[in-house]
């Protein structure tokens, strides 16, 4: 039996060394991302090279048209893909990644001097049994970040145009709360990148993940975008926010799903979108009023009540909402106020 | 303890050696948010996470997404997860796995709901208690414990205090059972929502707005709640003033509700202590609001009522225009009445020695005042009466 044990041990200590391996400077380490356990440090992944404001030349950085709300930190997004891994676009856009793909994004907040200063990194590992996500938060001299499966807390201060400087909590989702809206019938995937959703830094970067992906032969009409008053009318604008913010858990597959409210791609009519619907299991949530959206009356529609709201018991989207997207929030009060039903 | 456990993970990984169940020990104290919720991340199927005596003072909602784990403290008085200071999550626990049993510890104060658990099947919460320690306040978190879109439910030995909306609520589920338990100071002291069949018995349900509830409401995934039954519980005084937010449909619930049907297929409600309930201590309804969507039935059909215990109910009954139809009557309702919603079909069965009164709003947009209240005459025909619930003996192995 002790004999047993310690070849555990040996083996325990020969795997927990490969994954904490060094990473050679510059290049992904392919066995970490697929490993079953998961590195204690983000190093090991070999995606930056040193600090986060130092990408390995291996990912490819993108943003998002309408991007998805979170207490206004900065976001900073990348594509790995394995060697000879094909990304498939599906006819809706919705990206499909290989096995052995990582989607890699970091969250932060400019310091005072205005210089981003990175407090965590989330990854998106695709595995041979499917997505792993994972949250790492990096050290304060930012030379490592340090894998937190139960989250944390850590202080941070929004400096957002027009407004005083507001400190927030700012909460780094644990593993469960990333599968939270990372999730649909229960298994993980990447709820972002729909194509036409995505922007590259640069036209090469562009044309080297075209060259590596499969795109539908129908054409991706790009949605309207959230803050762009060209893109699209008040309401696509509304729709393209209210998808990118709440669809991923107000879907049938998603983890509001028995909301019976929904805002992804298949509108499914007025009640599923919140028109005239009442409330189910908001709580104090309701504010006190009668449907989900009032056409006319966004003071009394309870999905601006819970937009405007930080108390936890009320908030909407429930994660990410130390402070309140007042342009969003405007967005929907605009759209609100002028539907005509 | 650490070093056991990678031990442990590298070993499966690496032999695929069946796993021995571990328990993971928590302990209250500084940090007990980052090592619970880590313990209830690295926790594998067949584990326990054993909470230590004491106040767990959180910060952030819990969540639970690993089958057959056990989640199990020293006692419901003992071993107290704390979310007064919380700040983020719309609930206090959150389980989102099958198997898992949930016993033997407390929830106080969270800002949402207590403990919710969605999709999760075969779950099993036993004397557990969810409380909001001030007492009714439209502030408290809308449901205690919150089962949905969930197959077999077991809701055991728990007590829920002070929930806006319902202590222990069950929304779109199917085979559940709600027993031994005490509903006190809710709106709704225990509410099956949109479900199919469930037992409610030896439950008290005290103190609250309405004792029990079995509701059917539109435009939601499942619908069509059918097949309950409510029996050998002790369902008095619920004469709490409604205090849920508005908007919400048990903010419609009038004060001193004992049993209120809505909406539903199949409800029998039997061998019941009842009494105390100031508008009354059954009612049976129809879904009376504004909706679009015609999958759905507004109509409670085949309620059955019998071997049920009355004392005082009806002196003061809380729906629109009560005021005036009891003093029509003499002052009072009596202990059971139907708003007459889909007319003679959907007549309730009353087996009761007590009287009970039709409204005769056959029409669902019938305003209240043009009810013509009349008696029903005794029930003569017979009732099938519905299976028992059987659960996996799993879950009741868990209890035994």
């Amino acid at each position: 039996m002790r004999a047993l044990l310690a070849a555990f041990a040996c083996l325990a200590l020969a795997l927990f060394a490969r994954s904490g391996a060094a990473v050679p400077s510059g290049s992904v380490s392919d066995t970490a991302i697929m490993a079953t356990e998961n590195p204690p440090l983000l190093s090991a992944f070999g995606f930056f090279k040193g600090g986060a404001d130092r990408p390995s030349a291996a990912l490819t950085a993108y943003a998002l048209a309408t991007p998805l709300f979170s207490d206004y930190s900065e976001k900073q997004r990348f594509i790995y893909l394995p060697a000879n891994g094909k990304l498939t676009v599906e006819p809706s856009g919705r990206v499909k990644f290989p096995v052995g793909a990582a989607l890699v994004k970091s969250f932060g907040y400019p310091d005072a001097a205005g210089k981003l200063s990175i407090i965590e990194t989330r990854l998106l590992l695709h595995r041979s049994d499917g997505w792993v996500a994972l949250p790492y938060v990096w050290r304060a001299d930012g030379s490592d970040a340090e894998l937190k499966l139960g989250g944390a807390r850590v202080p941070a201060t929004i400096r957002h145009a027009g407004d005083k400087d507001q400190a927030i909590s700012y909460a780094v989702p644990n593993k469960n709360q990333c599968k939270q809206c990372h999730s649909s019938k229960d298994k993980i995937e990447p709820i972002g990148p729909t194509w036409q959703n995505m922007i590259f830094q640069s036209a090469t970067d562009k044309a080297r993940l075209s060259a590596q992906a499969q795109l539908p032969k129908n054409s991706l009409l790009a949605d309207a975008v959230w803050n762009d008053p060209k893109s699209g009318s008040v309401e696509k604008r509304a729709l393209a926010y209210l998808k990118i913010n709440c669809g991923h858990c107000h879907r049938p597959t998603g983890s509001a799903s028995n909301s019976g409210l929904f805002y992804d791609d298949m509108v499914a009519g007025d009640a599923a979108m919140g028109i005239g619907k009442r409330p189910v299991a908001a709580g104090r949530g309701s504010g006190n009023f009668d449907f989900v959206i009032e056409p006319g009356h966004p003071e009394r529609s309870i999905l601006l009540y819970r937009l405007k709201s930080t108390d936890p018991g009320i908030a909407m989207p429930e994660l990410g909402r130390s402070a309140v997207h007042k342009e969003g929030a405007e967005l929907l009060e605009q759209w609100i106020r002028e539907m005509k039903r | 303890m650490r070093m056991r456990l990678i031990i442990t993970a590298a070993s499966i990984a690496a032999l695929s050696v069946p796993l021995t169940a571990k328990t993971i020990t928590v302990e209250a104290g500084a940090d007990a948010q980052a090592k619970l919720q880590e313990a209830l991340i690295i926790a594998e199927p067949g584990d326990t996470v054993q909470l230590g005596e004491g106040r767990f003072t959180l910060t952030d909602g819990l969540s639970l997404d690993v089958a057959k784990v056990t989640v199990k403290g020293r006692g419901a008085s003992k071993s107290i997860l704390d979310f007064t200071g919380q700040l983020g999550a719309g609930e206090g626990l959150l389980v989102t796995s099958d198997d898992v049993v949930l016993r033997d510890f407390a929830v106080e104060n969270s800002k949402g709901d207590g403990i919710k658990s969605k999709g999760a099947n075969r779950i099993v919460y036993y004397k557990l208690r969810v409380e909001w320690t001030g007492g009714p306040k439209a502030t408290n978190g809308a449901y205690g414990i919150y089962p949905v879109e969930s197959k077999d439910v077991l809701i055991d030995n728990v007590m829920v205090r002070g929930a806006s909306d319902a202590g222990i609520y069950v929304g779109q589920s199917n085979n559940i059972v709600v027993r031994n338990s005490l509903a006190l100071e809710n709106v709704a002291g225990i509410e099956i929502e949109n479900s199919f069949n469930a037992d409610v018995h030896d439950n008290l349900a005290t103190k609250n707005t309405g004792g029990i509830l079995v509701f059917d409401l539109p435009n939601l995934p499942q619908m069509g709640g059918r097949n309950v039954r409510i029996f050998e519980n002790v369902v008095v005084d619920n004469m709490t003033p409604n205090f849920a937010p508005k908007g919400n449909i048990v903010a419609n619930v009038p004060t001193g509700t004992g049993v209120m049907v809505m909406a539903n297929r199949d409800v029998h409600v039997f061998d019941n202590m009842l009494g105390n309930n100031g508008t009354a201590n059954v009612m049976v309804l129809g879904y009376r609001y504004p909706y679009e969507d015609p999958k759905y039935d507004p109509i409670a059909k085949g309620v059955a009522i019998w071997g049920n215990q009355h004392d005082r109910a009806g002196w003061d009954p809380k729906i629109p225009g009560g005021a005036q139809l009891a003093e029509a009557l003499g002052g009072s309702f009596p202990p059971i009445f139907w708003d007459g919603a889909g007319g003679d079909a959907a007549k309730p069965y009353v087996g009761d020695l007590v009287q009970a009164l039709s409204l005769g709003l056959t029409d669902l947009k019938a305003s209240p005042e043009t009810a013509q209240p009349a008696m029903l005459a005794a029930s003569t025909e017979t009732v099938t009466e519905l299976p028992k619930i059987v659960l996996p003996d799993s879950m009741e192995a868990v209890v035994r």
